[in-house]
């Protein structure tokens, strides 16, 4: 289908393209451009699979259903509004920390390169592409991350390189044992890592070797989750990258390496008939949210704070999607989506944020409403939305998931709101003097384009007050596909 | 070495010349990670890895040959090309740009290093055993193998402060897990292979220019320097230079 091969090789286009020209003043806008183009070809995708149902690449090689042809439109959405902030951001940059013109080239080419393998891993039908897209994700960013090439940066990105390289090497270990186990029973090897043959089959796999594929796979794609205690790189990641770079990562990375982690679950299930894999990632998901919400207290960087926030979110997302009824998958689902949004929405306006300042340091940024208040309140909103509070969507997958919770697991939402108030004070203790307090003097606005911002946020509003028909369909044909009944 | 077939354990002489040769291969693969860890020079440690990758290769065009998987023939041309010869030039000769090339590494308690690693290959063949009684393949023992390069080159991670050490550390990682989808599943689909091939290059090259950002960086190749960042930020050990 044409929408399908326009959304990868646009990106991919991309790549080649602002390799050469990623240097020029209107490489930015560019940019821009592309990501529009994507976001256009994979509205054309959503609406198609929308009313035909799933689609399968007549080479079998992409493989489009109701569950990834959100994330698909979601990380198309969230690519072009950080590029549309990513321009006057990185203009900034290369003025203030005097970027040379090399390295303005690898940004963009890496930025389109990074859309580009997010794309490829939700698409594909491809147990062993999704690995090799993963993977992909990390080398594309992995010189971003140390873009400014200070100490720091270059520490971050080779923690990022080593720890997501042997962790995602684990999963690659995990794919093998799965083919392994389909070899037996799909007589023809290349179809063995197919997903929509493997889900034919998943009753017929063998449950000892899948339950080891499924320990490696949880292990090696939970690091690029950013599962406590496999979570090191991602603070350090965020916090030295250029901020376009952690808007994307906490917004669009965390969420596919989660995908793939549902995707090799609803398998296991199949073939398990018992609920492990849903209790390993419940483990491993209430950890996270747990420790994650404690560390939030303890940030003096303000981006390393809002990865902190990130890694609650994605263990609270993983715990939900761990449960697995209809209710926590669709509160799961929601979730997903509301915090990429916010959290890009955020990470956004911290850019903003540190560049008045000049500093990350969150004990320095102060008096951003009276400096610039659409920053502020930006920031005052996001934090809010981030937070949990009603009327925003957030909210409401949190309280679908407590609501699970609560069905299945009683004792557990007493941890889950202890996580929640934790979390809420941490952000609540950091944010107020960032916002309110008295501006230094001599501080002064910086160009910024807050109309993303604004609208995300208000996206995510209007998910907390009235979820719209098509989404709301949408999600339920989601839920059924992972959990296999409707919560409606 | 024994054949992990419940209450048939064979002698090694009563095996077929194949086996007996994949079993051959196996082992040297496994010494090979051993001699890395326990190698405190670069230049031959690098030299090690070539062989590891070049008995790779062999075991590879083994299994293809007497299997008749044509396809893996490609691979094993393949992981020749690159794990023999590619990366192990492109480490050596940045070893020699970088000035490094003489240097020993400081290893800190080799012999518990070691025995560390043989423990390790303990626990290899602990975690293979559901997987060993189901296979149906010749080649059994491997799999308990493979996953013990893939652990010896965590180990060798851990315990070195290099980064280039690292580096080979994790290309050796690289090594089992190809190596276990060889003997395993005679390989994973062509596609995929050629993916995870150019995935292995593209960080090879990553690498390299990393040594040179970290040179230029914090002046040294030793991972024990990038110390900088912590988990729960203390402002004194962040920025030395805002001390008074």
């Amino acid at each position: 289908m044409t929408a399908l091969w326009l959304m990868l090789l646009i990106p991919l286009t991309g790549v080649v393209l602002l390799a050469f020209i990623g240097h020029h003043r209107h490489a930015g806008w560019v940019n821009i451009i592309l990501s529009s183009l994507s976001l256009a070809s994979s509205l054309w995708l959503a609406v198609h699979v929308l009313a035909n149902g799933p689609y399968l690449s007549p080479s079998r090689m992409m493989y489009i259903d109701a569950f990834n042809v959100y994330l698909v439109t979601l990380t198309a959405l969230v690519g072009l509004t950080t590029a549309i902030f990513s321009r006057p951001y990185m203009q900034h940059e290369v003025e203030a920390r005097k970027i040379g013109k090399r390295r303005m080239r690898l940004y963009h080419s890496m930025y389109q390169g990074f859309m580009f393998a997010m794309q490829a891993a939700l698409t594909t039908n491809n147990v062993g592409i999704l690995w090799v897209a993963m993977e992909g994700a990390t080398l594309t960013t992995v010189l971003l991350v140390s873009l400014y090439r200070t100490p720091e940066a270059v520490e971050a990105a080779w923690k990022y390189f080593i720890l997501c390289g042997v962790g995602i090497a684990q999963a690659l270990f995990g794919t093998v044992l799965l083919y392994f186990a389909a070899a037996r029973v799909i007589p023809s090897p290349d179809d063995a890592l197919l997903w929509n043959v493997l889900y034919g089959a998943a009753t017929q796999l063998d449950p000892t070797v899948l339950t080891l594929a499924f320990v490696f796979l949880l292990v090696g794609y939970g690091t690029k989750v950013g599962l406590v205690p496999l979570h090191n790189w991602l603070p350090d990641a965020h916090s030295e990258g250029p901020t376009p770079m952690s808007a994307i990562l906490s917004g669009l990375l965390l969420n596919v390496a989660l995908y793939a982690l549902v995707r090799v679950k609803m398998l296991v299930d199949g073939s398990l008939h018992s609920n492990l894999a849903g209790h390993l990632m419940m483990g491993f998901g209430l950890l996270s949210f747990m420790v994650a919400g404690f560390f939030l207290h303890r940030q003096r960087d303000i981006k390393r704070m809002f990865s902190y926030s990130s890694i609650e979110h994605m263990g609270l997302m993983t715990f939900a999607f761990g449960i697995g009824g209809p209710l926590a998958t669709f509160g799961a689902l929601l979730h997903m989506t509301v915090h990429s949004l916010t959290k890009s929405a955020i990470f956004v306006t911290v850019g903003h944020a540190a560049q008045i300042a000049g500093t990350q340091s969150i004990e320095k940024i102060r008096g951003l409403i009276r400096t610039q208040p659409t920053v502020g309140w930006g920031l005052l909103i996001g934090t809010v939305a981030i937070a949990g509070f009603p009327p925003f969507g957030v909210f409401t997958s949190e309280f679908l998931v407590l609501t699970a919770t609560m069905k299945s697991w009683p004792w557990l939402t007493v941890p889950l709101l202890v996580g929640l108030g934790v979390a809420f004070a941490g952000l609540f203790r950091h944010l107020h003097p960032m916002v309110y307090g008295e501006a230094p003097e001599g501080q002064v606005r910086v160009s910024a384009n807050m109309i993303p911002v604004m609208v995300q946020l208000a996206f995510v509003l209007w998910l907390g007050i009235a979820i719209p028909e098509f989404l709301s369909k949408w999600f339920e044909q989601a839920t059924v596909l992972i959990s296999g009944s409707s919560p409606l | 070495m024994w054949c992990w077939k419940p209450g048939a354990e064979m002698e090694l002489t009563q095996l077929s010349l194949y086996d007996q040769a994949v079993l051959l291969f196996a082992a040297a693969i496994l010494f090979t990670s051993f001699i890395m860890l326990a190698q405190a020079r670069i230049v031959p440690m690098i030299h090690t890895f070539a062989w590891q990758g070049a008995l790779l290769a062999a075991t590879t065009a083994l299994v293809a040959y007497v299997t008749e998987h044509p396809h893996l023939y490609i691979s094993a041309v393949m992981t020749f090309l690159l794990k023999a010869l590619l990366i192990p030039w492109m480490l050596h000769r940045l070893a020699v740009r970088l000035k490094i090339h003489r240097e020993m590494e400081k290893l800190s308690y080799p012999s518990m290093t070691l025995l560390a690693g043989a423990a390790l290959v303990v626990f290899s063949y602990y975690v293979a055993l559901p997987i060993i009684h189901l296979s149906a393949l010749v080649t059994r023992n491997t799999i308990a193998i493979s996953i013990a390069v893939v652990l010896l080159g965590m180990l060798l991670m851990i315990v070195r402060n290099k980064a280039i050490s690292q580096v080979i550390g994790f290309m050796s990682i690289e090594n089992g897990l190809f190596y276990s989808a060889v003997v395993s599943t005679y390989g994973m689909p062509m596609v995929v292979e050629l993916g995870i091939a150019f995935d292995v290059l593209v960080a090879a090259i990553l690498f390299g220019v990393f040594f040179f950002q970290m040179r230029d960086s914090i002046d040294s190749l030793d991972v024990d320097r990038l110390n900088r960042l912590k988990e729960a930020d203390d402002s004194s050990l962040r920025a030395p230079e805002k001390l008074p």
